[in-house]
């Protein structure tokens, strides 16, 4: 969605960035033809996937519409109170935050570390690297078919493994208590290698010869990470974080195929619970009503990160 | 649905395309017209498919100028699409159906096709009528059945035999549920269950309530007499599931287990029953063992659901579904022609004659051979009280509500009276 947005706003800001007397003129000139040529393309497919989606869903959502026909049981904001008074909805928030908390509190941290080991040009680090992307070159319902199968309880890989050490392995995607964690698992697994590659792009970018001073002057591996690495990679950091949050948000093809939401609704999302409580139960407007806060979320939380974290980069 | 000018123009276009797309088509095409039924199934049993594609043969030969295109979705993204798809200019012309509340939203929101007046005379007197009649709303008729399954338990007798229980002596639900305490002392899982889709879970609550409380309970439940789904039958037809549930007679890990997969576990004997449907449940659970071989016709055995003791309902009450075809809103002459052909006797029994389903033309069940199927078509045949599954005909909203607390109430999160409560929350909800 934020790839999307900004695709208007950088087009029409374009001209404005033009400054000064006499070439001003002649860049206004030149400057028609491209908006003219180049704007509506881009303007239109916005309007058309994304602007009009949006506004059509906020109408949805104030009617009771099971999706055929056009909409004509007007609900008010019924839908929005049966969506807060639903538990299922509010764990959906719960797991979503915990999915924040784990990418942010995990999956950063070893996308880091693993970054700083990897960046070096030393002999055979290519590959580490390719090893360490690959997860995030599958199709997310592949992964979450895939670990499907590493989770079984019955012929899975865990409980072979399990069963080497002389234990029993739960049967993960069947316990309520578990299934999330199992979901989060996949998560950092699958998406770590991504943040990897930003960090290593970023690292790669921080002068040598900063290293090189820090360590004439005696600067520890701590200090050299901690004083230099950090702050310079810093717009890296935040960066990071915005796309863990909101891919976050709207993580969906994953965990269709590992759980479906399940057991006891425990591993929905708000993305799954938009599905299975909307779509599938035929209930447009009360799925509307959920992707109209998820998208509240989303740009409250994009507009006020950018804002207040971003607002250097 | 709602279509901005620019949505307008943009199809307009389209339209414009497309129609080009048309007349160059028909230069080329020779002077026969052709006329094309999408035919969209969801079926994933080969054995009916390869039957399907035969009748659809069969029909191009005696029909020239027509084809029959089968499309397939698999069931969730079938449910999922279809309100989108029927809405499109690429609807299908015959698509598969459950009839019950899904079916009368569609026909509600004016996307299915009357056949009244085609089907009235020579191809309606063919039909069993209480299958036909699951096709009707609003006094008239948008589709015709195909095929009708009962759910029943089939058990492994190898198993049974291991574990000393006798499937004919379980007449009642506690005689079931001593022959589950038996065959869990041997050693043996008594139950596979589907709870990865709910689905399944929900057959149990609903056959309970169905024997304790008969067709009146549901009646009244629907017409929102009393205390409609909170009422005692659905109470005491929870804590009858409860009674099973809390002797823990499923397959581990049953909550995360698939449908085709609770067949695999009953076909390689990892579980003494399956309470399943009649027709498929041979083929699939020899389809999905991880042997491929499963469990030998002969070794397999079915009973009916158990009677409750004190209950309304009768031992020939039946669940299980309708399934047929509903027309779509802009479907050819031709789509209702193939309907008819592949609902009349003559196809009917070959259907029959494979053991796939059992067929709803009157007779047709006549070619069935397989004793266990015989036996369901007899049971169906007999049946006072034919329900549909409560996830088809209390429309898909309350549907999902059901298998969720059901399911809920069978791994021991919610009690009877909240499950009940929870159903009848969701009913008034629709009302």
């Amino acid at each position: 969605m934020s790839s999307l947005h900004s695709v208007p706003t950088t087009a029409a800001a374009a001209p404005t960035r033009s400054r000064g007397g006499a070439r001003r003129k002649g860049l206004r000139r030149g400057v028609w033809p491209v908006l003219v040529l180049f704007l509506p393309p881009a303007f239109l497919l916005f309007t058309i996937f994304v602007v009009l989606p949006i506004g059509e869903a906020a109408w949805y959502s104030l009617y009771d519409w099971s999706g055929y026909g056009a909409p004509e049981v007007f609900v008010g904001l019924r839908n929005y109170e049966l969506l807060f008074r639903n538990p299922v909805f509010l764990t959906a928030l719960k797991n979503n935050l915990l999915i924040i908390a784990v990418s942010a509190l995990v999956q950063l941290p070893l996308a880091l570390w693993l970054a700083t080991l990897v960046s070096h040009r030393i002999p055979g680090v290519v590959a580490f690297r390719l090893v360490f992307f690959l997860p995030y070159v599958l199709a997310d319902v592949a992964a979450g078919l895939i670990w499907r199968f590493v989770y079984d309880g019955d012929y899975g890989l865990l409980p072979a493994l399990a069963s080497l050490v002389g234990m029993t392995a739960p049967y993960v995607l069947a316990d309520r208590d578990l299934a999330i964690y199992a979901v989060l698992a996949v998560v950092v697994w699958k998406y770590f290698g991504f943040h990897m590659m930003l960090f290593i792009a970023g690292l790669q970018a921080i002068d040598r010869e900063i290293y090189e001073a820090a360590e004439i002057d005696g600067a520890s591996r701590l200090q050299r990470f901690r004083r230099i690495t950090l702050p310079l990679l810093a717009p890296t950091i935040r960066l990071s974080v915005f796309f863990s949050v909101i891919g976050s948000l709207q993580l969906f093809d994953m965990i269709m195929p590992l759980t479906a939401g399940g057991p006891s609704n425990s591993s929905q999302t708000m993305v799954t619970f938009l599905y299975s409580f909307g779509i599938t139960r035929m209930k447009i407007g009360f799925g509307s009503a959920v992707g109209v806060v998820l998208f509240c979320i989303c740009v409250t939380f994009a507009f006020f990160y950018r804002r207040g974290v971003m607002r250097h980069d | 649905m709602h279509m901005s000018k620019l949505g307008r123009g943009l199809r307009l276009a389209a339209r414009c395309v497309a129609g080009t797309a048309v007349i160059s088509g028909l230069a080329l095409s020779s002077a026969a017209a052709q006329t094309k039924v999408r035919w969209l199934h969801v079926e994933q049993n080969p054995l009916v498919v390869e039957y399907w594609k035969e009748v659809a043969q069969d029909f191009e030969k005696a029909n020239p100028g027509t084809t029959i295109e089968m499309q397939f979705l698999e069931n969730e993204s079938f449910k999922a699409k279809l309100p989108t798809l029927l809405q499109s200019a690429d609807a299908p012309h015959l698509f598969y159906s459950w009839a019950g509340g899904v079916m009368r939203a569609q026909v509600d929101a004016g996307a299915v096709k009357d056949i009244t007046k085609e089907m009235s005379g020579e191809w309606m007197d063919g039909l069993n009528p209480s299958a036909a009649k699951a096709f009707n709303h609003k006094g008239k008729f948008w589709g015709a059945p195909e095929r009708m399954t009962r759910i029943e338990f089939f058990y492994n007798k190898a198993l049974f035999r291991k574990a000393g229980v006798d499937a004919g002596q379980i007449r009642t639900w506690n005689d079931f549920l001593k022959a589950v305490e038996t065959i869990k002392k041997a050693g043996i899982t008594p139950i596979a269950v589907g709870g990865g889709e709910k689905w399944p879970v929900h057959f149990y609550w609903v056959y309970l309530a169905i024997r304790q409380g008969g067709q009146a309970a549901f009646q009244e439940a629907t017409s929102g007499k009393g205390d409609g789904f909170a009422g005692p039958t659905f109470v005491k037809a929870g804590q009858l599931f409860k009674q099973l549930a809390d002797l823990e007679p499923f397959q581990p890990g049953w909550q995360g287990t698939m449908w085709p997969a609770t067949l695999g576990a009953f076909g390689d004997g990892r579980a003494a029953m399956v309470l399943s449907f009649s027709g498929t449940t041979p083929v699939l659970q020899r389809r999905n063992s991880a042997s491929g071989q499963g469990i030998p016709d002969e070794e397999l055995g079915t009973f009916s659901f158990p009677v409750v003791e004190g209950g309304k309902g009768l031992p020939t009450d039946t669940m299980g579904g309708i399934n047929g075809w509903l027309v779509g809103r802009n479907a050819p002459k031709e789509a209702v022609d193939f309907l008819r052909f592949l609902t009349r006797a003559e196809n009917q029994r070959k259907m029959g004659a494979r053991n796939l389903y059992i067929p709803i033309a009157k007779g047709a069940d006549a070619a069935i051979t397989s004793p266990l199927l015989k036996a369901s078509a007899e049971g169906l045949a007999a049946s006072t009280y034919h329900q549909n599954f409560y996830d088809q005909d209390l429309g898909p909203a309350v549907g999902r509500v059901v298998n969720d607390t059901t399911t809920d109430l069978a791994a021991g999160h919610l009690t009877p009276e909240q499950a009940a409560r929870a159903i009848q929350d969701a009913w008034e909800l629709e009302r």
